[in-house]
Parts: structure tokens; sequence; C-alpha cells
């Protein structure tokens, strides 16, 4: 809905709804649900314009504690609902709620096809490498051997790397973010409102039931600044406490190496370019193990699908005789009986 | 016109049944199609079926390979595509072995004798000729070397190459059968002028083919007459031959604009649907959104969105994709958003016989979700009015807050008739449920006293903000409630939205005989071949065979009962194994239902119904 009157000024209280919050204490869930509450304000988005859809997990009970429209799906089929809304009405800004295992399990499919499209989406991925809603499965993120509820003597199926997924499935924003972060959540949920075209946020959430500390050896505060490099479109790729170390490109590897050491200076560094359009960088650097990367890793600006289905309409309209179905049902053979 | 030229008076015939048949690659849907809107611009009654191999590309000349195109025309009412043929016009061995059974003893065969070779007749897997074997001593065979007479028609247009000239051989086969019924050749040669508008040559060699046709059967002493069929009594009006898939996408688009609405339509592609959505892409003049999604769930769950969202959402498919929805119903049931869902029914269990025809997936669409979950269910009953209950399902599905799932089949899907136009003037209001009002508190929650159907915010609209889902939820705020009284009054309340559904619909009529011996009962696609077989058997002289034909399934017309308790005998007719039959028993098991049932991919046949219903009086 095009309209001049201006935005209400929101605080996060406008996004809260009266809903009780049903998540285990000390799940990160709560910290991106507050972040999301947070961050709406400064979206420039009106609070009749949003609107969050989700599979089914624990973390796909979000739609119910924002003020918003929203809608509690089915198990892996948000991204399939979420086209539709955008397409059925584009000015709306639409988030995906959705959990490893929803989006990346039986919601496979539709998740590499909402990437593909480039449909104006926002997908919020909580990563907590198992099931939460069913007590503790292995998802396709679980690691190789790790000992869950149904893999008593430690998991055999290989997992997937979100991002590198969603990258292979040509996706034009992804970022990684920790889930103990949530300034740095509220910034990146914010970049990715504005850009048009599909984003992945996956968010290192930590289950304290059936998955706890999975990412600490990343994200505790005392390790993160030489485990987690930030990444910066146009800045260099530097991380440690006093940004000493970086990364840089040797063949076909990515290399950490240490300013002043071995004659490396900054300028070696290589520099973040986001808005590449082609991912191979941005692949090795979803792939890097040490340090994990996080920030915005791609940012690559496109024609969403809706806006390729506009300009199509339009031509096809300008070119057709038919306005009303009428013209269409009296058009070509017909005949009177009389 | 080369009608003028014809000397001999016609002898006039009430209907004639006409099967094309011949290599996929040899245009036999093109030159029934032609014969069939020839004659319906003459005034004819028409109906057609179609029916080609699943192969997309089967082996040229095999069994397996055939094409066939049947069209049934008349100066009286013809409400199938018939049952035995009249004439058969076979270009190859294999086509005329795979359809002789079709055809009536004494009847006319016509034949491309230069297709009769022996590496054709093998494929065919014929021992013998049965040109030359006796076989078809029974029949009236008319030899016509076509394929030579179509290249000495063109050896003078220069630039023509082989395939183009054996592909216009269907023409001659045309040319002579517009002869024969006394039809003037003027349509086809305007559609062939527009169709190969780029084209000279392909223009001349087609027209040149069509009239050596005409008038070689004018010459031939083998065809010893010509018929004609005169124009049928139908109701004023402007007409168009239709298809049953088109009518129903048709009728979704007189419903989005009726409704105020834009159309936005899920689906993945599948026989015999796909049609559906190949006929709505096309008009994104109208601004119809069709999204072809990667399979049958993103399909139905874009369209839950779109409905959410606010568009006249629909999504369109056949039975193997029916049971990949049966979730995503549920959700539509659970979050009381209208939708529309097509079924376009074919042969099952699995993956089952995928281009015929059968009526088994009722149960699945009145049943097959999870849970308590009922829907409204319809069936269309002919290729046009497909288009009457494709806009009738958007309508209820709008007015009444919740999923509604149409059943067609593909006899009707492919088969075609005469449509008299429909103005969306004409068509009833549909009202739509949704609000912007946000005073009320609960708004999107509160229902109306009468139908109970909830209303529709959508996002969007300042003030309503809401949530809803697949959890179940309490009657009045919305908010997920697991209280067990709570569910049961939720399950009574989305049943009997259902139910009251009744009073929105009209009332069973019933056909022929009001009261007394036989009533005939049947749903869907079957209407044409029951209501022919009852008529048959009214002009014998038995009156006493009344035919009632559903449409509305869930919930049933509200006068059932009393239709029903006029008759001594009832017999349920179905291209199942009595599913409907079942549902009568369960509703109204007062009475007791015969059942006619064929699972076989095919529609019914006259006689077969005719036998089975003379049988029960
Ligand atoms: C069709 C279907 N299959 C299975 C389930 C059961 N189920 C609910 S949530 C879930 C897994 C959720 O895991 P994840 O997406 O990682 O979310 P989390 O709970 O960890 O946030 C499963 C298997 C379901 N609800 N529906
Ligand atoms: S089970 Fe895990 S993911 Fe789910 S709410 Fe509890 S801590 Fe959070």
């Amino acid at each position: 809905m095009e309209t001049t009157t201006p935005i209400p000024a929101y605080t996060f209280k406008d996004f809260t709804s009266d809903q009780e919050v049903r998540w285990c204490p000390g799940c990160d869930d709560y910290v991106i649900l507050r972040s999301m509450q947070k961050a709406l304000p400064d979206m420039g988005v009106r609070k009749e314009d949003v609107v969050f859809i989700s599979g089914i997990g624990c973390s796909s009970r979000f739609p119910y504690y924002m003020d918003t429209y929203g809608m509690h799906s089915i198990h892996g089929r948000a991204p399939g609902i979420a086209t539709g809304v955008k397409l059925a009405n584009p000015n709306l800004s639409v988030w995906v709620m959705t959990g490893d295992g929803d989006s990346m399990a039986i919601g496979g499919n539709h998740f590499i096809h909402a990437l593909r499209r480039n449909v104006d989406l926002n997908i919020v991925m909580f990563n907590n490498e198992i099931y939460g809603l069913t007590k503790g499965q292995f998802s396709p993120t679980s690691l190789l051997g790790q000992k869950t509820k149904s893999s008593p003597y430690g998991n055999t199926q290989p997992p997937f790397s979100p991002g590198e997924l969603a990258l292979g499935a040509n996706a034009r924003f992804f970022a990684r973010i920790a889930g103990n972060n949530p300034k740095v959540i509220s910034q990146i949920l914010i970049e990715a409102h504005q850009f048009k075209g599909t984003s992945l946020i996956e968010v290192l959430q930590n289950c304290v039931i059936f998955n706890d500390g999975c990412f600490d050896s990343v994200t505790n505060k005392d390790v993160k600044e030489d485990k987690q490099i930030f990444l910066e479109h146009g800045k260099p790729m530097l991380f440690g406490k006093d940004k000493e170390k970086g990364i840089v490109l040797k063949g076909l590897k990515l290399e950490v190496v240490t300013i002043g050491e071995n004659g490396v200076t900054l300028a070696d560094i290589l520099v973040h370019d986001a808005k590449e359009k082609d991912p191979t960088l941005h692949q090795m650097l979803v792939r890097l193990e040490h340090p994990m990367v996080t920030g915005v890793i791609r940012s690559y600006e496109d024609f969403t699908l809706e806006e390729r289905e506009d300009a199509l309409t339009a031509e096809v309209k300008a070119r057709s005789p038919f306005t009303k179905t009428d013209d269409l049902f009296f058009s070509g053979e017909t005949y009177q009986v009389k | 016109m080369i009608t003028e030229k014809i000397k001999i008076e016609p002898e006039v015939l009430e209907a004639v049944v006409v099967r094309f048949v011949g290599d996929s690659g040899d245009g036999m849907q093109l030159t029934g199609t032609q014969f069939t809107d020839t004659s319906a611009m003459f005034g004819n009654d028409v109906a057609t079926f179609p029916n080609y191999p699943s192969e997309i590309r089967a082996p040229q000349g095999s069994l397996y390979g055939v094409s066939g195109f049947q069209v049934h025309i008349g100066s009286v009412e013809v409400s199938t595509p018939g049952d035995n043929v009249d004439l058969l016009v076979a270009m190859n061995p294999a086509g005329l072995k795979a359809n002789l059974h079709a055809l009536k003893p004494k009847q006319t065969i016509i034949v491309d004798t230069d297709a009769f070779t022996s590496k054709n007749l093998e494929k065919a897997a014929y021992a013998t000729n049965p040109l030359h074997d006796g076989s078809l001593d029974n029949y009236k065979v008319i030899e016509v070397p076509m394929t030579s007479l179509t290249k000495e028609a063109v050896k003078d247009i220069p630039g023509l190459d082989n395939s183009a000239i054996t592909r216009s051989k269907n023409m001659f086969s045309l040319g002579m059968i517009y002869w024969m019924y006394n039809r003037s050749t003027e349509h086809t040669i305007d559609f062939i002028n527009k169709k190969f508008k780029s084209k000279p040559q392909l223009i001349e060699a087609n027209t040149k083919v069509l009239n050596a046709g005409f008038y070689y059967a004018e010459t031939l002493e083998l065809i010893p007459n010509s018929y004609t069929i005169s124009p049928a009594k139908m109701r004023e009006g402007t007409y168009r031959i239709i298809m049953g898939n088109t009518a129903t996408a048709w009728g979704l688009l007189a419903a989005a604009e009726k409704a105020g609405l834009e159309l936005f339509l899920g689906s993945y592609p599948i026989t015999p649907a796909t049609d559906i959505l190949h006929e709505l892409v096309k008009h994104k003049h109208f601004g119809v959104k069709a999204f072809q999604a990667e399979d049958e769930i993103a399909g139905i769950t874009s369209a839950i969105g779109a409905s959410f969202a606010g568009d006249l959402a629909v999504t369109t498919t056949s039975g193997p994709g029916l049971a990949l929805k049966g979730e995503a119903i549920g959700l539509a049931v659970m979050t009381e958003l209208p939708l529309v869902i097509i079924n376009v029914q074919r042969g099952g269990p699995s993956t089952g016989l995928p281009t015929k025809t059968e009526q088994s997936d009722l149960m699945q669409a009145m049943y097959g979700r999870n849970g308590e979950s009922p829907a409204i269910v319809l069936a269309a009953s002919t290729p046009a009015n497909c288009f009457n209950y494709a806009y009738e399902a958007a309508r209820l599905a709008l007015e009444h807050m919740t999923p509604v799932i149409l059943l067609t089949d593909g006899y009707i899907a492919n088969g075609s008739a005469p449509w008299k136009i429909k103005s969306v003037s004409e068509m009833p209001e549909i009202k739509n449920r949704k609000i912007t009002d946000s005073t009320e508190k609960n708004a999107p929650f509160n229902r109306d006293p009468e139908t109970l159907a909830r209303n529709w915010a959508v996002p969007g609209t300042p003030g309503l903000e809401h949530r809803i889902g697949g959890l179940e939820k309490d009657s009045i705020t919305g908010n997920v409630s697991h209280v067990p009284e709570n569910h049961q009054t939720m399950t009574y309340i989305r049943a009997e939205k259902v139910r009251r559904v009744q009073e929105n619909i009209p009332e069973l009529k019933t056909e022929f005989a009001q009261s007394g011996d036989l009533l005939v009962v049947g749903w869907g696609g079957t209407y044409g071949s029951l209501y022919s077989a009852v008529k048959h058997l009214n002009k014998e002289g038995y009156d006493g065979i009344g035919l009632a034909h559903f449409n509305y399934i869930n919930p049933l017309p509200k006068n059932t009962a009393e239709i029903f308790s006029k008759f001594k005998t009832i017999v349920v007719c179905e291209l199942n194994g009595g599913q409907f039959a079942s549902i009568l028993r369960m509703n109204f098991g007062q009475f007791e239902y015969t059942q006619f049932n064929k699972i076989q991919g095919l529609p019914f046949a006259n006689d077969e119904l005719t036998q089975e219903f003379k049988k029960l009086i």
C-alpha cells in the first residue's frame, strides 16, 4: 500500500504480542526474538506490512510472539507460503523463520528453490544442529559421530553446511551470525530487510537442552576474537584481539596469516567484496573452519522474481487487446445460434 | 465455398460418430478439431474426446503410438462423444487394429492404402493384410491411396519438403469427410490461412490437399452417397467449442473478476490437469499470477500464502498430487482460508493410468487428511460446466472461508463441447469476507452467525495484525489452545460450517421421471453417459426412470432424501468401486442402494448402462 503518512515511531514493544513466550530458559531463540523486535523500528516499515511465516519446530513458534501478521504453518513449507504472500502483495516485508531441520531436511526442496528464484524474502535459519521440538534427534547439520536420541552410537550422515548449500542454490544474500550477539543480529536483520531479493541469515543458535554448547568453541566470549572473523563489505578480512590476523588467498586456498610475520603487510590481506557476482570466494569463506566466517558473506543484488514477473505482466498487458474476461470469452472462434 | 457443387440430395442423419486414428504425427487431433468446429458452426451439437498415447514419441506405426480423436455430431442433443463409431478414418494399420472394435457392423472405414506396407503391417502385428484377407468383409471399406494422391496434388508447388507433404495428408481425409457430410471447407481454409500466415507454400499445399480430398470423394464411386446432419435445436446465443480444462481455467478468471480479486495459481504439472496451468499462464494481461512451483506441496502452500495475503488462490492437480497436498489442505481447513483445489482425476492408485479417466479420488477428496478435516467437495459434470463449477468453487471458498475441492476427470477435462458463452455480468454475485475495520476486538476470528465463516483480514491492513496457524485455536480469541473442550467445540464448528453451505447451494433436481421404479444416481463426469442412457430408455417407453446427478458432494443438497424416497430402486453408477454409494449409505442409511461400477479407465457405454437398468426394473 503506497501511502504518504509518516511511519510511526515504533519501539520494540509495538512488535511484542500478548502471547507468553514458551522456549526453554536460556535458549538463544529469545535473543533472536528480542533482536528482531528491536530491529524492526529501525527498518522503516509499517507494522501492518510485516509478515512472519514459519514452519514447525521450536524456532517456528516465532510468529506468535510478534505483534504483526503471521502464520505458523506446516513442517518445512514456510518458503512456499511466504512466496505466495510476497507474490500476492509485493509491498509486504516477508520473513521466514525456520530451523535447520525445518529448512534443510523436510523443507530442503523449497529452501533451495526459494533461493534460486530470488523472491524478496528474508529467511532466518535458527541452526542448532539438532531437532529441538521433537526432543533431540540429529538434523542435517549435526556432526558426524554426534550422539543424539536417534543416533545413540553416533551420527553416520555427513552434514550440510547451510551456507554452502545456499550458495550452491544461487543465494544472493547470505549472512552468518552467532546467536549470542543481539546487536549484530539486529544490524544484520536490518541489512537483510534492505536487500532486495532472498536473504538468508544463519544464526548459530544454542539449544541449551539437546545440544548445549555446540558452538562454544567459536562463540564463547573468551575465544571468539580468535575463532570468529566478522566480515564487512569493503574492509580487509582481519580478526584477533588486535586485528593482527588476516586472510589471504594462496593458490586455490584461503590462508590465515599474521601481519608483520613473514613480511605480511595489511596490503596483502583480502578485502571483502560481498557484492561480487561470482560466488567462488564466498563459497571458500563459507567453508573456512578456522576462523569461522561471520557477518554478511554475500550480498549480490539481482532482479527479484516479482520484478521479473511485474515487468513481463506490464509488457503482456501493453500488447494485449483484453482488459476484461468477456473480451477473452468472445474472442476467436465463436458462432451464433439463432 | 465448395459445397454448392454438390448435386446429390444428401441423406439426413440424426447423429454420427466419427473417429480419426493414426500415428501421433499424423495430425489426427487437428483433423478432428476442424471437423468438430465446422460442424458446430453449422449448428450441430458436438461432443469430442481425444485419446492419445501416454508415450510422447512412440515409435511410428506402433500399436501403442496410435492417436485418436472421436467426435459425435448431432441434429439432436449429444451428451457424450458416443460409444460406437459410424465412420473410422484410419491412417495406418496400427490405427485400424487398435480401433476396429469400436466400429459398428456394416459401417464405413476409410484407409490410406499407401500406409499398408509390409513393414507397417508387421508393426501392427497383422499376419496378413486386412484389406485383402477378408477380415473386413463385414464393413464398407473405402481404400484411398492418400499419401500418393497428396503428393500428386502438391507436385507443382515449389520448395515443399517431403515432411511438409506427408504432414498435409490429414487434410485429404478431412476434405473427403467434408464432402461426405455435406460440410463447407470454408472454416478450415480460414484456419489454414491463419495458421500458416507467413508460409504461403504451406497455405497453398494444405488448401490444395483439402480440396483434392473433397473432389476425390465427390467423384469416387465408392462413396455412393453423402449425408447431412441438420442443425440441432440449441438455445439462442453466442457459442464456442470449449475443452473442460479451458472451461475450468476460464471459470476461475470470471470468479476473480467478479469478486474483485487477483487470481493466483500455484501448481505443478501433472496429467491430465496441466492444461489448466497452460491456460492460466497465458492470461498475464488480466494480472493472473500463475506460479509453477517445485512440487505439489509448494503449489498449494504458495496458494495458501496468496490466500492469506488476499488473492483468490487456486491449486490444480491430479490424484497423486492431491495426495501430496493433503497436509496443506488440513492447514487451510484449520486456518479457515479460502482456497480452490482442483483435482482432475485419473486412474489410480499411485501413478495408475495417467491418461485414462476414473472417479476414484472421491474418498481422498472427502477424507484424505489427518484429523477431522472437512472441506467442501464439488464435481463438474460436462466439459462446458467445468466453467460453472470452477466459478462456484471460488464463490463458496470466498463466502465460507474454507477450502473447496473441485473434482473433474480426464474424460470431461480433455473432452470438448459447445459452450454458450457466459458474460461475467450474468454470473452470480460473489461476496468475499475481507474486512478493514479494526475497531472490533478479535475481528479476524469473528464469525458470521449464519454461515460460521470467519472474517478475512489480510496483511497490510492496519490494526488487524494477527497470527494464524495449524495449531488448534481458541474458538473466540484465535489464540493457540489445547483446552480439551475447546477442541471439541472447534471440531464441531468446522464441520457445521461446511454443513451450512447447504443453504447456499441449489437443491438437487431430478430429470426424466420424478418418481417411479428406478432412480439412476451419478456424480461428476458420468453425467453425459447416464443422461443419454436414461433418455434412450425413456424413448423405448420405460417412463419410470429418473436421473439424479450430483454436483455438490459435501455437503449434499438438502432435498436428497426426499428425492430418493420417491423411487423403488436406486442405482448408483460410478467409475470406481462404489465410493459415492458409501457416502450415501453413511448419510441416508434408510435407503437401499444398488451399485453399478466400472473401473477400466473408460467411461460408461450406453449399452452397458441400458442393459443394467433394464435388469433393475
Ligand atoms: C510432517 C511432519 N513431520 C514431522 C514433524 C515433527 N517435527 C516437528 S519439528 C521437527 C524438527 C524440528 O527441528 P528444527 O527444524 O531443527 O527446529 P528446532 O525445533 O530445533 O528449532 C520435526 C521432525 C511434523 N511436525 N510434521
Ligand atoms: S529445545 Fe532447544 S531449541 Fe527448543 S526451546 Fe528448548 S533450548 Fe530452545
